[in-house]
């Protein structure tokens, strides 16, 4: 069993998910947050793949990427990060998510056996349709790597169960239209669509934008499989730069606040 | 090129999946998918709805002025020695250039889709204005992003959108250029996608756009067709355009693209040169990657990072390219050269003395390459440069490069 399903196998534990972006600000920072979200009650870490262009961020995320390039870290650093965060957790799922260039780029096959060997069990790219993935979909699979798809608040019914035949894993519900770290969520909207989600799939469905803090997780997570949050996380990496080990305790404070709201 | 037959089929891409061989698709986040569909398929109707193409069609000739002339440049032609040359005049445009074609096109599409609001990405402020300037034929609300360097360096297209009621927006995030306010755009319509229609300025971004955009601007192509059997009779022997993101130059191309007596020539902005590295010439010295919804030629990194451009006229300043022109060049059925701001402006200057027309800097890129064409080519031979846009905008722009102050 991959590590995704093992984590998210009992549906009556709500999943965690936090998103940090790789080497935001140095490589050292990332790998030591990584340790630090998974003891303040973190299942599944999102790492995100700086690019030059990411087109579905909101200002916060993309200035974390503006960061991480800033010391030219590459898809090479990341799945280093990966393999450095192996060292001592054999158990935590980490997610790639990012955007397709960088990987088409490294090539398909290539990627896809760096990313199994450093110890990557999931990808999330952003601008990659199930449609258009039609070549690095095999490749994925065939070094046990699981593409998790998104859903969004426009996609139809129909389109859903395309999109979750061929999501593995989970599928990642993008709760509002717009960029991350965007307004705030209409959780008897993401409860309606969750009810259709759920006719059609099988999959755990996590639910990502939109999540700040402890109150919004836990209405979410009761109405889900769990939750991932992200800009809060890079916003407060950004207000401490100077000062990494205020951005760990910060960082602890709001995940293992939104833990104990999700159990609770 | 396959001159057995292949050919016949080049006009029929791209494929339902909006595909050019291996270039185009629809490289977008699942939010943007619901739209893009409904945008083709909406599109797709009104191809053939009588009362939108007559809509249109009266608005490009009562409003942007078509047909615009094809011209027979008989100085240019005699300084270059050989081939006659021709200059498509789309410049003669109502707002300047042929980004109005493109943008008629789709407000009307908006406006048949029930969507009250536009939004535009700009880089020198041509295609900001030519949608500001559409929104207020046609009483949209509109929202141009521009890069906040570009803002600095085009004050007058700047305010001239403000004074066609539109609202620039200051992209500050990454390079703060072109390719960055087309990030910024595709933000937007994803949080708007409801009540907006985003009009994209050139043949590239995820299908149906470099479609659309491409059948929008093929007027330019089909009235040079009919224009050039008049005036001198037959096909003309080479087509050349500017390729930024490529659509005047799709436009010219495309209703040629079966004729494989016509050479098609796209000449990219080589900057300070190939050599340096600070250019904008993906298809002469890219490679191809994934950047705003298409695989196309980039400019990029070994990282697969997208890497500043550079080229003294700011249409041309962009790292993509159309994926159809991506297509083309990897099929040889066109064929894409560079050529150099200090040449581009040669040409700028040239065109001006012998005959009396001001060209835009990105045209002056096509004017320059023409002219060397034209000269190894013989008397009995002939070829169409397009002149896609007038040179007022690079007034400043030269003036400061000859040293002069303008107040």
């Amino acid at each position: 069993m991959s590590r995704i399903a093992k984590k998210l196998e009992d549906r009556s534990k709500k999943a965690l998910v936090a998103y940090v972006v790789a080497g935001d600000p140095s490589s050292e920072f990332t790998v030591k947050l990584m340790h630090k979200m998974v003891a303040a009650g973190v299942d599944v870490i999102e790492l995100g793949v700086p690019f030059s262009d990411p087109e579905a961020e909101g200002p916060v995320i993309q200035r974390g990427h503006e960061r991480a390039l800033k010391t030219n870290t590459s898809l090479r650093d990341v799945l280093a990060m990966v393999s450095a965060f192996r060292e001592e957790d054999d158990t935590t799922p980490i997610v790639l998510m990012g955007y397709l260039n960088p990987i088409e780029i490294m090539g398909y096959d290539a990627f896809s056996e760096k990313a199994a060997s450093a110890g990557v069990d999931g990808t999330i790219i952003v601008n990659l349709p199930p449609e258009e993935s039609g070549a690095l979909g095999p490749c994925l699979e065939a070094s046990g790597i699981d593409s998790v798809y998104l859903l969004a608040p426009t996609t139809t019914d129909e389109r859903a169960s395309y999109i979750t035949e061929r999501s593995r894993g989970f599928v990642y519900y993008v709760s509002l239209k717009g960029t991350t770290g965007a307004a705030t969520l209409d959780v008897i909207d993401v409860s309606l669509k969750m009810n259709r989600f759920r006719k059609i799939t099988e999959l755990p469905v996590i639910v990502g934008f939109g999540i700040k803090d402890a109150n919004s997780a836990a209405r979410v997570a009761e109405i889900s499989d769990g939750v991932a949050v992200g800009a809060a996380i890079v916003s407060l990496v950004a207000q401490h730069l100077d000062s990494p080990e205020d951005a760990y305790l910060d960082i602890t404070r709001l995940l293992s606040g939104m833990r104990q709201a999700m159990d609770a | 090129m396959d001159k057995s037959g292949i050919n016949e089929n080049l006009k029929s891409q791209p494929d339902l999946s909006g595909h050019f061989g291996v270039f185009g698709g629809k490289f977008v986040s699942e939010i943007l998918m619901q739209a893009l569909t409904e945008l083709e398929s909406e599109y797709r109707r009104l191809q053939h709805d009588k009362q939108f193409q007559a809509e249109l069609k009266s608005d490009l000739e009562h409003y942007v002025g078509r047909s615009s002339p094809l011209y027979f440049a008989e100085r240019l032609t005699s300084e270059a020695g050989g081939a006659k040359i021709y200059l498509k005049r789309e410049d003669l445009n109502h707002t300047g250039a042929h980004k109005i074609n493109n943008c008629i096109g789709q407000a009307l599409l908006a406006k048949y889709m029930g969507k009250p609001r536009v939004i535009a990405e700009t880089g020198a402020g041509q295609h900001g204005v030519a949608s500001a300037t559409v929104a207020a034929r046609f009483g949209l609300r509109c929202q141009v992003y521009m890069g906040s360097e570009d803002i600095e360096r085009q004050s007058l297209n700047v305010y001239r959108m403000k004074l066609l009621g539109a609202e620039v927006i200051p992209v500050t995030s990454g390079s703060c250029t072109l390719k960055d306010a087309m990030s910024e755009a595709m933000r937007d319509w994803v949080t708007n996608v409801d009540d907006t229609h985003y009009i994209i300025g050139t043949v590239a971004g995820p299908h149906p756009y470099p479609m659309l955009v491409r059948d929008f601007q093929s007027v330019i192509g089909e009235e040079t067709r009919l224009q050039f059997a008049e005036m001198h009779g037959g096909l003309p022997d080479a087509l050349v355009a500017c390729v930024g993101g490529g659509s005047n130059a799709m436009g010219l191309f495309y209703p040629f693209l079966e004729d494989s007596s016509v050479r098609l020539i796209g000449v990219e902005a080589a900057g300070r040169g190939i050599n340096t590295g600070e250019h904008a010439a993906p298809l002469t010295a890219g490679s191809i990657g994934v950047l705003h919804g298409n695989r196309t030629y980039l400019m990029q990194d070994v990282n697969g990072q997208i890497i500043e451009t550079h080229s003294v006229s700011a249409g041309l300043d962009y790292p993509g390219v159309g994926p159809e022109h991506s297509w083309l060049k990897d099929i040889n059925r066109a064929e894409y050269v560079a050529v150099t701001d200090e040449q581009a402006l040669a040409a700028f200057r040239q065109l001006n003395l012998l005959e009396g027309i001001l060209p835009a800097l990105e045209s002056a890129h096509a004017v320059f390459h023409g002219l060397e064409l034209a000269r190894t080519m013989g008397q009995d031979q002939a070829i169409v440069i397009n002149l896609s846009g007038r040179g007022d905008k690079d007034i400043p722009t030269m003036a400061k490069i000859d040293g002069i102050t303008i107040t």
